[in-house]
């Protein structure tokens, strides 16, 4: 064997491509991850950007990742840590709150002042919830099954799938195809009065695609971003020490300890291809590996128009890819801060900034914020998703000092009349004067700004459109059609080549679920 | 008839948001403060916490013959406890059972604090006999604070330089805002961790003093909750949960020797770092029993098996249990080949959220006892009593290199990048 040559290489140092990785060098192969960038991490990063405050530039919470995937690969004793989001605030316009927390009964007095009947809604909202989750779940964590094939293991995994469904009651299945097609309004109005309480909630209906709160199609993206878990709690979100790049040093580690090799500042030119199968990659200065299995961590776009010739592949595919939709909508805006912000209602407290500060006050806020974006402009008044993660990890800033993250909702990747790069400043201003309307004084408190919109998205963490879950969460784009329907398998029409990006089944957050199962798909095949 | 407050009550009681205490040795303890246990656990996990463990037992013992009465009644050789140095030990009756546990401070050549969970002055008078000792009841003379967790160095050290160089076990006296203090670098979470001891009239000002140096680091006090949760990772047992004390016992099967509950650490391989000339009580029947080996258990870890447990849950249409909370009864423990011989018992059993698994502290047969060995956890399912499989370890299950170690642990992970 020649210094460059590996059982397995693998395209992209993000959290999947790591995953990956990990579960392939486990199982014996001699793996080689190649990272475009300094470090690996991809859209799952923390960074220095200004002395002594550690950002997630990008991706800056866990709650998707599959829980056996930190006992497989022994994520523990690499040093995984997800810490306790103990709150999660909601501010109001005219100073009021609701505070969520983890006493079931202080949050039945806090939805309470909003709404008495609010309050056992919620109960019976979790319980539902719940159910269709359990449903829902198995589907969630297996490889998609193969519905096109008379192969009797396809036709046996498609047996498994129905068996899943025909496993639930009439209502939980009736809920379960109305989160799948419905809108996230419609199935709140079912159950609550208050708007606070609704879209408190609902803020995980648009996150990282392109529709509002009404739109049809929300449902699907509310029950994602639900079906997560932290030791054990359902739709329970945390941060991981260090932030999400903490998380993927861990894996890097964990990879390594397998024996993987991981190459950072080394960009893939294109995958090396003979008579139709894949024998290694070629870096952007020349350099060939060769191997019989790569891996592609991209997106789907860039893993069959840009790493190979798409003339190598069937023109159903081509199609396929050409129309799945990208259209990033998400920004972030980055602030390193002399102190916490002050909320005039709980002044003096620190309580309520232990989670996600959740700004959007009712469904008409969220859904008017995307019709901005519709018409290709981003929100005047923004959706953000606030995390102060310093609160709860203090070595992510200096003593007394604050960094905070904000996901901001609708910020289009194509813009009217302008373009990123010269909205850049100006977008940034228009949710500063968001978080200044609730929290006085904020503009005084910002030591830094980082401005990150879904051009830099796109240039920086190298995602398509800078989709965050590299292509949205639409039905037509999911499970057995997630990236194209025929080709969700993992494998791809070239021989050896594979893809483990988010933009396969099951789909983007920090999941570790596309990578763990494209190497199972891959040692499958090895063995075949 | 009220219970006390402990001299730290009055602030304490201002940061309580939950109103929740529970009694003991006769003080209000709070149970947590914040809303969430869990939030209190990982400050001490991930930066640092302050507990109040002011309601221990506190005896002097001083004279000249203070070392010598000691070595007499306490298990370990207390000898090799030198003026500066700490030492947590158990004392024994004459038959070798484990009365109680404690720390020994050693203040100075004939000057020892001992600190214990049950009242033991009575006990400990009648044994002085006609050395020349004094035992002084102390108990509410001073506040003790335990200052726990990675940042608790550094936090302390903004006020007492000296902590920096502690030793694990050391001790030294120092001084916070003018008011003399004890701290040594003891602790019951299994983390990085320092107590102090304050005598009651300065406790408020030195609290004040301590609370103000963690500002802004996410330092927090935390109850005995989140304590609970600690000292199960840490491996630590707790008395009237790992075991009772043999004094108020009916039957030997609710008495322990040191070495049945795990401390055969503190004897020495066939008794070596007993000590030689040391007479102390429950001697003969120790050595005896390390001689003859019979021991009748082994006090171990637990790693339940995940993918069973899981299994096990989702097979009953359930949502997986993970709570932190630990169950506060023995859970049966099963072994044989058709697993229905009864080989143990789980004395703690929790889910850890820093290990990501369910674990027990658990008492095996000695044939169980090396690591790696295979037993059956009883737990309840739809209210069936069903086993999930589970993997012996030593003890403790948790055990970051920070608690004893010199240098400044980073942050496990070491996230700032250097290049852009």
């Amino acid at each position: 064997m020649t210094a460059n040559t590996y059982d397995a290489i693998v395209v992209g140092g993000g959290h999947n491509g790591l995953t990956n990785a990990a579960y392939l060098a486990k199982s014996g192969l001699n793996v080689l991850v190649l990272e475009r960038r300094g470090f690996v991490g991809g859209a799952a990063i923390t960074e220095e950007l200004h002395p002594g405050f550690s950002f997630t530039t990008f991706s800056y919470a866990l709650s998707l990742l599959r829980p056996e995937i930190i006992h497989e690969l022994d994520l523990v004793e690499h040093g995984f840590m997800p810490l306790l989001m103990p709150t999660a605030f909601s501010p109001m316009e005219n100073g009021d709150y609701l505070l969520m927390t983890e006493d079931e009964q202080f949050n039945d007095l806090e939805i309470a002042r909003h709404s008495k009947r609010d309050v056992d809604a919620y109960h019976r909202w979790g319980h539902d919830l719940d159910r269709v989750i359990q449903v829902a779940k198995p589907l969630f964590d297996a490889a998609p099954p193969d519905i096109f094939s008379d192969d009797p293991a396809d036709q046996a995994d498609v047996a498994w799938m129905m068996k899943q469904l025909r496993g639930a009651d009439k209502k939980t299945l009736h809920d379960l195809v109305r989160f799948l097609t419905g809108s996230c309004a419609d199935l709140l109005d079912d159950y609550f009065e208050s708007d606070i309480v609704k879209s408190s909630i609902a803020s995980s209906s648009i996150i990282g695609n392109k529709v509002g709160p009404m739109s049809q199609g929300s449902g699907l993206v509310l029950l994602y971003h639900l079906i997560g878990e932290q030791d054990g709690h359902h739709g329970v979100w945390g941060f991981h020490k260090g932030g999400n790049g903490g998380f993927t040093q861990v894996l890097q580690r964990a990879a390594e300890a397998y024996g993987a090799t991981v190459r950072v500042e080394s960009p893939v030119d294109h995958v090396i291809t003979k008579d139709n199968r894949a024998t290694g990659v070629v870096l952007d200065d020349g350099t060939e590996y060769s191997a019989p299995i790569v891996v592609s961590a991209l997106d789907p776009r860039r893993t069959f128009t840009e790493l190979v010739d798409p003339r190598e592949l069937p023109s159903d595919l081509n199609e396929a890819i050409s129309r799945y939709r990208f259209q990033g909508t998400s920004a972030k805006v980055n602030f390193a801060l002399d102190d916490l912000p002050v909320f005039p209602a709980l002044k003096g407290r620190i309580d309520h900034f232990g989670g996600f500060v959740n700004i959007g006050e009712s469904l008409e806020y969220l859904e008017r914020a995307y019709d901005d974006a519709k018409y290709g402009w981003y929100s005047q008044k923004p959706f953000i998703d606030g995390a102060i993660q310093s609160v709860v990890d203090p070595d992510m800033a200096p003593p007394g000092k604050h960094v905070m993250s904000c996901f901001i909702q609708y910020a289009p990747y194509e813009l009217k009349g302008s373009d990123w790069d010269t909205e850049r400043q100006s977008f940034g201003d228009t949710v500063q004067a968001v978080l200044e309307t609730h929290f006085p004084g904020f503009g005084d408190l910002v030591l830094h700004r980082e401005v990150v919109t879904p051009l830099d998205i796109e240039r920086v963490a190298g995602l398509t459109e800078g989709n965050i879950f590299l292509g949205e969460f639409l039905a037509p784009q999911m499970y057995f059609m997630r990236p194209a329907p025929g080709y969700a398998r993992y494998n791809t029409p070239i021989e050896g080549y594979y893809q483990c990006g988010s933009g396969t089944h099951p789909g983007g957050c920090v999941s570790g679920g596309p990578g763990k199962l494209a190497a199972m798909r891959i040692l499958a095949d090895k063995v075949r | 008839m009220l219970m006390k407050t402990t001299p730290f009550h009055p602030r304490l009681n201002e940061l309580n948001q939950t109103g929740l205490y529970g009694h003991w040795a006769g003080y209000l303890s709070a149970l947590r403060y914040d809303l969430a246990a869990k939030h209190e656990y990982f400050a001490v996990r991930n930066s640092a916490g302050y507990f109040d463990t002011s309601p221990l037992y506190k005896y002097r013992i001083t004279g000249p013959d203070a070392e010598l009465f000691l070595a007499g009644v306490m298990t370990r050789d207390v000898r090799r406890c030198r003026p500066g140095q700490a030492m947590y030990t158990v004392w024994c009756d004459d038959a070798g059972y484990v009365l109680e546990d404690g720390v020994v401070f050693r203040e100075a050549e004939d000057d020892w604090l001992l600190t214990a969970a049950d009242p033991n002055l009575g006990y400990l008078e009648d044994l002085v006999g006609r050395l020349r000792v004094s035992i002084e009841d102390v108990s509410a003379d001073y506040g003790m604070l335990a200052v726990q967790g990675p940042r608790s160095r550094e936090i302390l050290a903004a006020l007492a330089p000296e902590v920096s160089d502690l030793p694990f076990f050391g001790l030294t006296p120092a001084k916070v805002g003018g008011a003399p203090v004890v701290i040594s670098r003891t602790g019951y979470t299994g983390d990085l961790g320092y107590e102090v001891r304050v005598e009651a009239d300065d406790a408020l000002g030195v609290l004040d003093k301590i609370i103000q140096a963690g500002d802004g680091q996410g330092f927090r006090p935390f109850g005995e909750e989140a304590l609970l949760m600690l000292r199960i990772e840490a491996g630590l047992s707790l008395i009237n949960v790992e075991f009772s004390s043999a004094r108020y016992a009916f039957t030997d099967a609710e008495r322990f020797t040191p070495k049945e509950l795990g401390f055969g650490w503190m004897l020495g391989k066939n008794g070596a770092t007993l000590g030689d000339e040391r007479p102390f009580i429950g001697r003969r029947a120790i050595e005896r029993e390390l001689r003859d080996g019979t021991s009748r258990w082994a006090t171990v870890g637990l790693w339940i098996d995940w993918e069973a447990y899981r299994d096990l849950h989702l097979e009953h249409g359930l949502i997986v249990p993970k709570d932190e909370n630990p169950v506060p009864w023995e859970s049966m423990l099963y072994g044989g080949p058709d697993r229905d011989e009864r080989v143990g018992y789980a004395t703690s059993f929790m889910y850890s959220p820093v290990l990501q698994r369910h674990i027990a502290m658990a008492r095996v047969l000695p044939e169980y006892a090396a690591k790696g060995s295979t037993v059956h956890l009883e737990i309840t399912v739809d209210h069936e009593y069903l086993s999930v499989p589970a993997t012996t370890d030593r003890l403790p299950l948790f055990n970051p290199a920070r608690k004893t170690g010199s240098a400044r642990e980073l942050a496990p992970i070491s996230m700032r990048m250097e290049q852009r």
